[in-house]
């Protein structure tokens, strides 16, 4: 299929629904409206509460606050992720030891968390930050400490027939091999970075995309509701969209599945 | 003998330690002698711990009992002397062609804008001076084992271990291999110790054809001169009534192993 007959079909799948949205809600089907407007709003009321925001800038603070925690989240959970998975790939007894541990927390479903965090952080961004770090640090966690341990054996004695120091082995073998598993896995931790802070947000805020939702919601806006979930899409898809072009730039190296050839 | 000796394994003894804790034993005193300049291959049935041996001399495995000298001196820890080809693919697979060979200097050392130019120098004399900016998986199986051929060559190191290199290579691919290494210790004469499974390869390649016992507890049954004159031409020597000689005198030897070395791998299949 050619790319702009694709591009098309995808657009007609918004209209449809769109279009059906906004008959379903406004023309009554054999008397009875099917989407009562109180629950399901439509997509007109939905696309100008949008614009509103946008217009009088409104939005702008929101997005940037989630935005911040997005990141934060991001960059400190991964760092943690990083050091903790090195440091146990290469002392197993570490590892062994903390096993257990790592296992519990990691099955602890991480809302439960955020009252605590709100309780010990404020309902500032540092709650929202703390929240998606517990879910960003386990995903990177994971990748670098498989990415570590499974280094090839051959690529590692050919490191080290080279003449490689332990240090040069870290430099040109393991730290390459867990940033590649850890960039393999890079959508999956900017996302929940993202869901941590909305999450957080929606749990108690003053700001913020899910701040801004659950406003909406209390005063049973439900056009504000699906306003703030359509621009929440669209800020991960422009999130996600980034993080494409790094993986594209920072994994030249590997093989895309079209290529796989080898 | 008059040159120092290169690699010399005494009586050495490889066992490994099972799951179930018995002790298997790999080689048993094995005794090999490679002279400087002095290209060896060694030859022997699947699992018969050619490799091993190779392993040992390398200083990536310590032998039970015996001992290893490199150059007249006992080998403690890894072989600093060696350069070692893999079988399998060894590059750095986040590394250009280019980056894979210079590593090899900037390991020692060597500033990287000086390491870089010799670097292209390696990869052109293996055929490769247009590939610099390729990743190992945009090359062809024989292309990475010319990159991983540079890699080792770069270091100059005074002994070349070679463990089945061309195995997983085509058979005409091989032989163009086989033509580049000679090609390229023709200029230098470094020690090889060279394991293969391919009798004819290692004819064709060594100075000296070492067979081996099927497995376990192998052992060296039989030690060939080669004499076929050099520069040789692994397409041409192959033509070689001394060759064909040669083959049939080893192969003799050689089949009875080969054969006990199925026969012990069906064993093992029933045994689990």
């Amino acid at each position: 299929m050619s790319r702009p007959t694709l591009f098309a079909l995808q657009v007609l799948v918004a209209v449809v629904c769109i279009v059906l949205w906004q008959v379903l809600s406004t023309v009554p089907v054999f008397g009875k409206i099917l989407l009562p407007p109180f629950f399901f709003s439509n997509p007109l009321d939905v696309f100008s509460q949008i614009v509103k925001w946008f217009v009088s800038g409104v939005i702008w603070k929101h997005l940037g606050i989630t935005l911040t925690e997005s990141i934060l989240a991001f960059v400190i959970g991964s760092a943690g992720g990083v050091l903790v998975g090195f440091w146990f790939a290469r002392q197993p007894l570490v590892a062994a030891v903390f096993d257990p541990y790592v296992k519990m927390v990691n099955a602890l479903p991480r809302v439960v968390l955020a009252p605590i965090f709100a309780l010990w952080l404020g309902l500032g961004i540092w709650s929202k930050v703390a929240l998606g770090v517990t879910l960003v640090f386990f995903i990177v966690f994971f990748n670098v400490y498989q990415g570590v341990k499974e280094v090839s054996r051959t690529v590692l004695d050919n490191g080290r027939m080279l003449g490689m120091s332990e240090r040069q082995l870290m430099q040109h073998v393991y730290w390459p091999s867990a940033l590649s598993w850890m960039f393999s896995s890079l959508h999956t931790s900017v996302g929940f970075a993202v869901v941590g802070a909305v999450v957080g947000e929606y749990l108690g805020s003053a700001a913020g995309l899910g701040y801004l939702i659950q406003q909406a919601e209390g005063v049973f806006d439900v056009a504000g509701v699906f306003a703030g979930m359509f621009v929440l899409s669209a800020f991960v898809i422009l999130i996600d969209y980034g993080v494409t072009l790094v993986e594209r730039r920072l994994l030249v190296w590997r093989p895309t599945a079209s290529d796989g050839r080898g | 003998m008059s040159t120092p000796t290169a690699v010399a394994l005494e009586d050495a003894k490889v066992a490994f330690r099972l799951g179930d804790g018995r002790v298997y034993t790999a080689v048993e005193k094995a005794h090999l002698a490679v002279a400087q300049g002095e290209f060896v291959a060694i030859v022997g049935p699947t699992g018969c711990g050619k490799s091993t041996l190779l392993n040992v001399a390398a200083g990536l495995l310590k032998p039970a009992a015996g001992s290893v000298r490199i150059f007249d001196r006992p080998l403690a820890g890894l072989n600093r002397e060696a350069g070692y080809l893999f079988q399998a693919d060894a590059l750095f697979p986040w590394k250009t062609a280019l980056d894979n060979v210079a590593i090899g200097l900037e390991i020692k050392g060597t500033p990287r804008a000086d390491a870089l130019p010799q670097a292209q120098k390696w990869l052109t004399s293996v055929g490769l001076g247009a590939f610099a900016g390729r990743f190992p998986h945009m090359l062809s199986g024989g292309q990475r084992k010319r990159v991983a051929l540079a890699q080792v060559l770069i270091r100059d190191p005074k002994i070349l271990l070679m463990d089945e290199p061309f195995g997983p290579l085509d058979a005409q691919t091989r032989q163009v291999m086989g033509n580049l290494l000679l090609d390229l210790w023709n200029a230098d004469r470094k020690a090889v110790l060279f394991v293969t499974h391919d009798l004819e390869e290692a004819i064709a390649l060594a100075d000296r054809v070492v067979i081996m016992s099927a497995g376990p507890s192998s052992r060296i049954i039989g030690d060939w001169r080669v004499s076929l004159a050099r520069p040789r031409d692994i397409f041409e020597v192959r033509l070689d009534k001394e060759f064909h000689e040669l083959h049939r005198e080893i192969w003799s030897v050689l089949k009875d192993e080969v054969m006990k070395g199925y026969a012990q791998s069906t064993q093992a299949v029933e045994a689990v």
